[in-house]
């Protein structure tokens, strides 16, 4: 479970340690024996101001953040990054076929909206997936499985990159912009229940001019959904940049009468503070919300765009430097003496090993087994015949 | 070296170049076509069919669009009802569902609704069936879909002479021409000859061709299958069984007379597709047979090679196994000559 906070169980004496600390930010230098008391248990972080439309107020402009927390989301986000770093070695390995979208660079988005809702409640997202799968409870395994194309692959191997699904998890969807309207259906049905729960509907810059989402706006308004659509700006739909798309790129505008937050989707605080403001709006019957996060890729649009003929390396590189979240994360909490340099390596050991645990499964489990091929069909059927490539291959059909 | 007295040259081009360059020559051609479609011009194309054509004709011609298939769809359509003839890509044909109104009811319909008025000179293209592990959204064939439909022509190429002459065919014909391409095609080389090397080449919209003669059974497919079936036909032909190959090259029209004369020679039919067997294209093939002056010269029931009636797999075995391999139309050919 990737919620355990690393210090408890990683530190070879317990409470007590030796250990040499040099911070990170500042010319301090503290060399001492350092216990847990020693780390800030908590502090509160300025987040920037969220640009807002139509709303009086916004989201929080501090965010509290505990140590335990802030381990949390740096070691999901670092799983997050080195998970889609080795999908590339896979991809290029050529272990992984077909489509393969990778989110390095957008982990803020993913656990910041994790962190700001409840396993309870619901989310949808378009191909850009493996992330989201992994915060909503799909282990690395069964996701890296699945790329590979093997039967312990969260969909049997039958799905691939863009369909992996988990409780209160609608996937990866293949069409761009088709999962607004799912996503709207899912609130539509937590209303209709009574549930108190609300769906989180994301999509990309590039869909974000897909006339189905302004329908799916439109009824949400409409019928007050508790449904919260948001808009994971990375400045590019595969080679079209935001300026060459969309008449107005203010995507946070584009709900114009349903409210909309402008977020700093690197920050994963800002992220968090703006997606609790949007579930508590949804669940007081307020009706919809949209979010805007600013928010980039490392990778090009997948693995067969090298992403640069559209966009400058200096421009990837100086993301990289400046604004990468989970740097900027990991800053934050060594220069607040919340987690310790050391610390931090452990944490990311651990991750390596279960990223390497994880793709060694996914190129030694086997293909998925053929009497597989023609299940899942129909749900709650009997068993029936399908065919096969000719009328002499009669294939069988299980639910 | 020497030549002989009729001199033969030869120009390998595979079905990627063969279509930019019925592109290009179409561009340069008429000022009224131009291209529509996601990434089409700065990025080249998403599968680089279109390379080259927007540093040479410019924004006004090559158009990239948004993500937006229902709008620039219908925008298209309405800009050949105002005189343009344009080339509308669907990254892939998938994609065109969220489309299908308007290349049916805008597009396929309007001459008739019209009685003649409005002409719709509109080509629709783009790669069509499935690829190799893109799962179950991204590997349906339309060829049936859009075959259904009167008032569309629809073209299913399957080498470069193919891709060239019915491209150029579609873009001059004034009517809605829904154009199936093949992704797993795009890299593959052919020998085009001069003749159809000519910037005036163009193929007949809805005649079949008959790749291979053949006196035993007749093979009839089209896009990347018609390969197979010649691979499968070689193979055979070791054994004795020689296949006649018909590869349809238009889906709409049917040229059912040229499957009928073969089928009338050879008096045993297999059709062949990647797409789903229900209301399919060899269901349609098998159906006019029946109908038509070719059912008396059957010796045995003419049957469909098809995908598995299931959703596209992304695991590649089970992906291998959901679409027609050379084993499987060798095993059919033989099962229906009783071998």
């Amino acid at each position: 479970c990737f919620i355990l906070p690393a210090a408890s169980t990683s530190l070879p004496h317990g409470g007590a340690v030796r250990m040499v600390c040099r911070l990170v930010m500042g010319a301090r230098m503290v060399a001492s024996t350092r216990s847990f008391a020693d780390f800030t248990p908590q502090a509160s972080f300025d987040v920037k101001k969220c640009e807002l439309h139509r709303l009086e107020a916004g989201p929080s402009e501090t965010a509290v953040l505990t140590r335990e927390q802030g381990l949390q989301y740096y070691r999901t986000m670092q799983t997050m990054r080195r998970m889609e770093l080795k999908a590339d070695q896979l991809y290029k390995q050529k272990i992984i076929r077909g489509f393969c979208h990778l989110y390095d660079g957008q982990e803020a988005c993913a656990m910041g909206i994790e962190a700001g809702i409840n396993p309870t409640d619901h989310l949808i997202t378009a191909y850009r997936a493996h992330g989201y799968t992994f915060t909503r409870g799909v282990s690395v395994r069964e996701i890296l499985a699945e790329l590979t194309g093997r039967r312990g692959g969260v969909a049997k191997g039958k799905g691939g990159s863009m369909h992996m699904y988990a409780k209160h998890f609608y996937g990866g969807n293949g069409i761009v912009g088709a999962q607004v309207p799912l996503g709207a259906g899912v609130a539509l049905a937590c209303q209709y229940q009574g549930n108190n729960q609300v769906c989180v509907a994301l999509y990309g810059d590039g869909a974000a001019n897909q006339g189905q989402i302004f329908e799916s706006f439109n009824m949400a308004a409409l019928w007050k959904l508790p449904c919260i659509f948001i808009c994971e700006n990375n400045k590019f739909g595969m080679g079209t940049s935001v300026e060459r798309s969309s008449a107005s790129t203010d995507y946070f505008k584009r709900g114009d009468y349903i409210p909309g937050i402008k977020v700093d989707g690197m920050d994963v605080l800002c992220v968090r503070e703006a997606i609790k403001f949007a579930a508590d709006y949804c669940r007081a019957g307020k009706g919809p919300i949209v979010m805007e996060l600013e928010t980039y890729r490392y990778h090009g649009h997948s693995m067969s765009d090298p992403g640069v003929s559209y966009r400058s390396r200096e421009e990837i590189q100086e993301v990289r430097s400046k604004s990468d979240p989970i740097t900027m994360l990991k800053e934050r909490m060594l220069s607040n003496n919340m987690a310790s340099v050391e610390e931090i390596k452990e944490i990311d050991v651990e991750i390596r090993k279960v990223i390497e645990d994880a793709a060694q499964f996914a190129i030694s489990d086997p293909e998925p087994p053929l009497d597989e091929l023609c299940n899942h069909i129909f749900a709650n059927n009997p068993p029936m015949e399908v065919r096969g490539t000719n009328p002499w291959v009669k294939l069988k059909s299980v639910s | 070296a020497f030549f002989s007295h009729r001199v033969m040259s030869l120009f390998q081009v595979n079905v990627r170049d063969a279509l930019n360059q019925a592109m290009d020559e179409e561009l340069e051609r008429d000022e009224r076509v131009f291209l529509l479609g996601e990434e089409v011009a700065q990025y080249d194309g998403a599968y680089k069919v279109s390379r080259g054509l927007w540093k040479k004709y410019g924004d006004k011609r090559i158009i990239d669009t948004p993500i937006t298939e229902m709008g620039f769809a219908g925008i298209a359509v309405g800009a050949a009802f105002a005189g343009l003839r344009p080339i509308c890509e669907f990254m892939t044909w998938n994609f065109s569902m969220q489309a299908i109104d308007q290349v049916i009811n805008s597009a396929a319909k309007t001459y008739y609704m019209s009685a003649g008025a409005q002409p719709v000179p509109i080509v629709f293209r783009g790669p069509n069936g499935s690829s190799a592990g893109v799962a179950a959204q991204h590997s349906q064939c339309f060829a049936a879909w859009y075959g259904h439909c009167p008032g569309l022509k629809v073209v299913s190429p399957w080498n470069s002479e193919d891709a060239r002459g019915l491209l150029k065919a579609a873009i001059r014909d004034n009517n809605p021409v829904v154009f199936l391409e093949n992704e797993l095609m795009y890299g593959v080389p052919f020998d085009l000859s001069e003749e159809v090397m000519h910037k005036d080449f163009v193929l007949p919209i809805g005649k079949a061709k008959v790749e291979r003669q053949g006196t035993h059974i007749t093979l009839v497919s089209h896009s990347r299958c018609v390969g197979f079936c010649l691979d499968a036909a070689a193979v055979l032909a070791k054994e004795g069984v020689e296949c006649e190959v018909v590869n349809l090259r238009t889906i709409r029209p049917l040229d059912v007379e040229t499957i009928e004369a073969s089928v009338m020679k050879t008096g045993h039919l297999v059709t062949v597709e990647g797409g789903w067997p229900q209301y399919g294209v060899g269901a349609e093939i098998c159906a006019r047979i029946m109908e038509g002056p070719a059912f008396n010269y059957l010796d045995a029931p003419a049957v469909r090679v098809t995908g598995v009636d299931i959703p596209m797999p992304y695991a590649k075995i089970l992906e291998d196994h959901s679409v027609p391999q050379i084993k499987d139309i060798i095993f059919t050919v033989k099962k229906v000559l009783n071998m």
